[in-house]
């Protein structure tokens, strides 16, 4: 946590007994470039608009998706680089687990322990909390996960979710289609892209393209990988 | 160190059964016998026992900190840990301790989840090997190590794997001082554990 100057939190209840710091925190996280997350039963796909504010950015080498461990990748809402901090700490967590018992970390264990920091920096002294929501996918021994991990440090498993911009809209979008009979419990990874990139597009302004969006997977092979321009082209050109 | 009180063990693989043999001695100072009922093999759940050979504080400290360490991973997981994540996590603890190890040269026996043994040992400060026949461990590893290689024939049955593992403690340690003085075999199979305590020379 750096240096530390304060001895007191920094988040404090007010008097209805709300932490107004960790709504502020989710305020952050509604302006922040809709995700969307969706699990089938042989999968999971996260998927997020990563919109350059002018066409001078080099889009290549910003990503929003950053792998965790080969098999649990996440994607965020919010500010970047409170991101990259909780990517950082998950990541040499993970990376300390496998070092003990020689094998990947099971994904809830490594959500907990993302939501274990998140939750610290909602309480220790001199520090504000995460102005971000995370999005972690991964497959381990138990088949494919998605959580959500919030800015109070409160961690949620879906089958589908959005979050950022425009995320009540996206989730109604998914609710709508849970009524309308297709099952996210029966759904193969495929058709969860399709259905994700669908849904993104009820958030995102103008056209999605190949780079103005980014896509990552992981299958029943238990690798995380962010698909490449080509494979997102392919898909957007499958939806037309 | 290792020879303050004394100790031997066998670990064996057989067909979908895995056996530990242990002595049960507990000297002192490497003269005088203190107790024939010293405890240095422990269950830890129902697929993996750990066998703990060499310095008897530090056997009961380290059986302490297993099972603290189990109970954890078992809490937070919500499922048992497999023979080979166990046989990871003792090199890991064994290691921290560099500069002042536990003495300590601890035999897994294991069946992993598809009913295949699974065996390792490791030496005090965390080097593991593992093995697809057997694992000797204590003061009088040579003895240990020559009656498993005779005696020893790849997928014995649980019955034939209790001889085995019986024959070649008691012919071992009755050729070591520090060792002996009674003995117990433990057969993991995928039913359970059978345990027997062999009827042994006390000398």
């Amino acid at each position: 946590m750096g240096d530390n100057f304060f001895n007191f939190s920094l988040t404090t209840f007010n008097r209805s007994g709300r932490l107004l710091q960790i709504e502020y925190a989710l305020n952050a996280v509604r302006n922040g470039k809709l995700s969307v997350g969706i699990r089938a039963t042989d999968g999971v796909v996260i998927v997020t608009e990563k919109k350059m504010p002018s066409v001078l950015f080099d889009s290549k080498d910003v990503t929003k998706i950053e792998p965790i461990t080969s098999s649990c990748g996440m994607v965020f809402a919010g500010l970047m680089a409170d991101f990259r901090v909780l990517v950082r700490r998950s990541r040499k967590t993970a990376q300390t687990y496998k070092l003990t018992y020689g094998e990947n970390q099971p994904i809830r264990e490594l959500v907990k322990g993302t939501a274990r920091v998140v939750q610290e920096y909602t309480q220790s002294g001199g520090v504000r909390p995460f102005g971000v929501s995370v999005l972690a996918a991964g497959y381990d021994d138990d088949g494919p996960h998605l959580y959500q991990i919030d800015p109070s440090g409160v961690y949620i498993q879906w089958k589908a979710t959005a979050i950022g911009k425009g995320d009540a809209n996206a989730k109604s979008d998914l609710e709508r289609r849970a009524t309308a009979g297709i099952s996210f419990d029966d759904m193969t990874l495929d058709d969860a892209i399709h259905h994700a990139l669908q849904t993104l597009r009820t958030g995102v302004e103008g056209e999605m393209t190949r780079s103005n969006i980014q896509v990552a997977v992981v299958d029943s092979t238990r690798k995380f990988r962010v698909l490449s321009e080509e494979e997102v082209q392919d898909f957007l050109d499958e939806a037309r | 160190m290792m020879e303050v009180n004394g100790s031997a063990m066998i670990v064996m693989a057989g067909k979908n059964c895995v056996g530990i043999a242990s002595d049960r001695r507990l000297g002192w100072n490497k003269q005088m016998t203190v107790a024939c009922d010293f405890q240095k093999v422990f269950q830890l759940n129902d697929r993996i026992i750990v066998g703990l050979a060499g310095l008897g504080t530090d056997v009961q400290s380290l059986r302490n900190l297993l099972r603290f360490r189990m109970n954890l991973y078992k809490l937070r997981e919500e499922r048992e840990m497999s023979p080979k994540a166990f046989s990871a996590m003792l090199a890991s603890l064994l290691y921290e301790k560099r500069f002042g190890p536990y003495f300590v040269e601890p035999v897994v026996a294991g069946l992993n989840e598809d009913g295949k043994p699974f065996i390792s040992s490791m030496d005090f400060i965390g080097a593991p090997t593992s093995a697809e026949d057997f694992v000797v461990q204590g003061t009088c590893y040579s003895q240990l190590h020559g009656m498993c290689e005779s005696l020893y024939r790849p997928d014995m049955d649980q019955n034939a794997l209790f001889e085995t593992l019986s024959q070649c403690l008691q012919a071992a340690v009755d050729r070591d001082a520090l060792s002996g003085w009674g003995a117990e075999v433990h057969i993991i199979t995928p039913e359970g554990t059978y345990t027997r305590t062999l009827k042994s020379r006390q000398d």
